[in-house]
């Protein structure tokens, strides 16, 4: 249902008139809750110039703003194609017509995606560092990817598993007909198939990617957040730098979201006849952090 | 064996449990009284409250949770000076909650939303037909389908929102699972993996009865058409 | 930085290959210790990378006392500061560098403490620490007594934050991840007094963005005596040692911790200070 046009009658004269003072109503409620929010933090120095100055000079962003987000992007970037990776093996395990494989699979997803990955950050940080299996300074980077590909490879195996159950029969069947296996058949007409469905939910899940990669900060990882909180604490302009920080993931999550979105358009053409409520369940995952 | 049981006696587990429940709990009740909020503004005829909840869930889904409990200590206490209590203890605390709270508001928001697709539209007709208007309507007739449709999308917000309540003790809440389990591998690294596995199937506890109850409860309300 | 931290180390490890092929019969060990002590033209330094006035990463330079005597000491053995790689050594990892043998020395606010000597060397101390208190300039807590029903704010899991929670229960103890947080949540008024080492609070006040704010009480509670670290069994802790004297003698000693706490409210405890560096084991 579309609610926005059936909730409320095509507006009349007496109805247009209602909904342009509640826009009014609303619109200063909005406007005060800004003003509430600018006054408190001018009241506070927050909005002096010299909080935000530091901001338009190069020592700022060559030292701070841009290692710290190059780092981000690394750790995201590798955690990204690991949980592909990570997510095609296990859920074509899945799927798999081996009893054992599919229950170890089923498992391991399922343990995964209820351990919180901070949890999963802070074992590996801890536990790598001490082995001496890596070198010290590598263990955070490794501990931040090894615990966002445990965890999001885990839900993108879900979203594989589920793609591959809203396709119609007739594709393996059909698969089958020209004499490939099963095991053909779902890795060569089944998965690619499941995974063009689910692009919008996968990108949903960088998302996620992006976002928990801030976790780094609490084991160090000198990711964009840690470099922000240390400008912030030099300078003295601690809320600014947060301010610029949570931008920038804005920024570059409202991209990758409204490409999910616009995909998902797109893509709703090419896959009518699936089930679309598994994408919606699925999709909602993307809450964790 | 031994010395893994008498962890246990040095460190008090349950209790860092507690602290993580308590503040899913107050989080997630505080979350889903914003987010049915922000529903109803993105599905009101009011252009600013649509843009306001189409505004606020873009901000804060797509702001990672450290960045806003960060921002609660450094910004809201440290900063601005907001006391939530007289206490400094409850005070940091009850600051998490708003942080884990604001964030899970706009997912809740959006589970509704996706609940709200689950309504036909005859129902949205037929309640103008005998006469509603938006509220009445809203609050009689779509919302509680809406929230029936909900609830698995809700559950998924609600196993989130206890997972990521472990990231409060980036915001000053010490004592809660994901700290206390640092301090202990740190003083027993020999023991690294018995600790972590706790924890982990702590969590495994916590949130599994969780998502086969929604994934029950779902089937069992959802609405038959 | 990555990258050029990366080539540092492999023009660091070149030169190690070089020189143990002109010593001929020396053994092809890789990296630090003994290899590079003949020539010894570059070192890699343990710091931490966050904690102003004494190890703080500028961006692109390095400030503080603990950089400052690490100069002072790596010029002594012949290293001259463009070949020093700055590696961070945050607490928690000090020991892994060393015993890894990533870092040739670190000085990162580290105690010497029989526990760490059972993994690693230590030379020095050069400078002896206490646990004090970091309060606004105009408070009236004069010592851990006084904090009976007051704010305050340590680093989490910190052996400071333990002391006080053993000790003094009718304290109100937040924990945060970095002394920073504690030092903005005081300057907001929300807490009363930060506790650590005294040096970390007098380079904390120190920031220019601090300056006249706050003042370090002076009434320490502990001993903690900042040794540098070394990899078990390194030979260098004797020339390191003669260093820190000569530091100490010529004056630049006292004139990096001066120079390192301009600002702060801060005399480093004379009575232990400076130290007589421990004869190496």
């Amino acid at each position: 249902m579309s609610a926005q046009q059936v909730l409320f009658d095509a507006p009349g004269p007496r109805a247009r008139r209602n909904i342009m003072i509640g826009n009014i109503i609303g619109g200063l409620i909005v406007l005060g809750i800004l003003a509430w929010v600018v006054s408190a933090l001018a009241g506070k120095g927050q909005l002096a110039a010299s909080m935000w100055t530091p901001f338009l000079e190069s020592r700022t962003w060559e030292f701070f703003i841009l290692p710290g987000l190059v780092n981000t992007l690394k750790a995201a970037g590798i955690a990204i194609v690991t949980s592909v990776v990570f997510g095609l093996v296990f859920g074509v395990g899945r799927l798999s017509h081996v009893a054992p494989i599919r229950w170890v699979a089923g498992v391991v997803v399922e343990f995964l995606r209820a351990v919180p990955v901070l949890l999963m950050m802070i074992f590996f940080w801890l536990a790598l560092g001490s082995s001496g299996a890596v070198k010290p300074q590598d263990a955070p980077l490794i501990a931040v990817v090894v615990a966002l590909t445990l965890y999001n490879g885990s839900v993108i195996a879900e979203l594989v598993r589920s793609g591959v159950y809203g396709l119609p029969k007739g594709q393996r069947e059909a698969g089958m007909a020209i004499g490939l296996t099963r095991n053909q058949s779902l890795r060569n007409i089944e998965v690619p198939q499941a995974l063009i469905a689910m692009l919008p939910a996968l990108i949903s899940q960088f998302v996620v990617i992006l976002k928990d990669s801030a976790l780094g900060f609490i084991i160090t990882y000198p990711e964009l957040l840690q470099y922000t909180r240390r400008l912030g604490v030099g300078e003295g302009n601690v809320i600014p730098s947060l301010f610029v920080a949570a931008a920038i993931f804005i920024v570059i999550n409202f991209a990758l979201s409204t490409l999910a979105t616009r995909l998902s358009v797109l893509l709703s053409f090419r896959t009518k006849g699936r089930r679309p409520a598994a994408k919606e369940a699925i999709a909602m995952d993307a809450a964790s952090t | 064996m031994e010395n893994y049981l008498s962890l246990f006696e040095t460190y008090d587990v349950p209790a860092a449990f507690w602290i993580n429940i308590q503040l899913s709990f107050w989080a997630a009740l505080w979350a889903l009284a914003i987010g049915t909020v922000l529903a109803l503004f993105r599905i009101s005829p009011i252009p600013s409250l649509q843009w306001f909840g189409a505004a606020y869930v873009n901000i804060f889904r797509n702001t990672p949770l450290t960045i806003i409990l960060a921002f609660g200590f450094l910004g809201l206490f440290s900063v601005m000076q907001i006391n939530l209590a007289g206490e400094l203890d409850v005070s940091l605390f009850r600051i998490a909650i708003v942080g884990l709270a604001v964030y899970h508001a706009a997912f809740v928001c959006e589970a509704i939303r996706s609940g709200v697709n689950t309504v036909p539209l005859g129902q949205a007709e037929a309640a103008r037909a005998i006469g509603l208007s938006f509220l009445p309507a809203a609050r009689l007739i779509i919302l509680p389908q809406a929230f029936r449709g909900a609830i698995a999308p809700l559950g998924n917000v609600l196993i989130a929102l206890i997972k990521n309540s472990t990231v409060a003790a980036a915001g000053s809440v010490a004592a809660e699972a994901s700290g206390l389990m640092k301090t202990m591998i740190e003083f027993r690294s020999d023991l690294v993996i018995p600790i972590f596995l706790t924890f982990a199937l702590g969590f495994v506890i916590l949130v599994i009865p969780i998502g086969l109850l929604t994934t029950w409860a779902s089937r069992k309300l959802a609405v038959a058409r | 930085m990555q990258k050029t931290r990366y080539a540092a180390a492999a023009v660091a490890a070149v030169a190690a290959l070089t020189l143990s092929a002109c010593g001929g019969g020396d053994s092809a060990e890789s990296g630090s210790g003994s290899s590079a002590e003949g020539g010894g033209e570059s070192l890699r330094i343990g710091i931490k990378f966050d904690q102003p006035g004494l190890g703080y990463d500028e961006g692109g330079s390095y400030s503080g006392f603990d950089v400052d005597v690490a100069k002072y000491v790596a010029g002594e053995l012949g290293v001259s500061e463009e070949n020093i790689e700055w590696v961070e050594a945050p607490s928690a990892n000090r020991e892994n560098l060393l015993s890894n043998e990533q870092v040739d020395m670190i000085f990162a606010t580290y105690s010497i403490t029989d526990t760490r000597k059972e993994t690693v060397d230590f030379a020095g101390p050069y400078f002896v620490a206490g646990q004090d208190l970091l309060v606004p300039t105009d408070s009236d807590i004069a010592g851990p007594e006084d904090l009976e029903g007051k704010n305050l704010c340590s680093v989490t899991g910190s052996t400071s934050a333990q002391k006080i929670k053993d000790q003094y229960p009718g304290v109100q103890l937040v924990e945060q991840p970095g002394y920073a947080e504690c030092v903005t949540a005081m300057g907001g008024g929300q807490i009363d007094a930060v506790t650590t080492d005294d040096i970390i609070l007098a380079g904390l006040a120190a920031q220019e963005a601090n300056a006249g704010k706050f003042k370090v009480v002076g009434n320490t509670f502990s001993e903690e005596n900042y040794g540098v670290g070394l990899p078990k069994g390194s030979e260098r802790c004797e020339d390191i040692n003669a260093a820190i004297t000569k530091m100490i003698d010529d004056g630049d000693w006292e004139e990096a911790i001066t120079r390192n706490t301009e600002g702060a409210d801060y005399t480093f405890n004379a009575e232990l200070n400076p130290p007589t560096p421990a004869p190496c084991a």
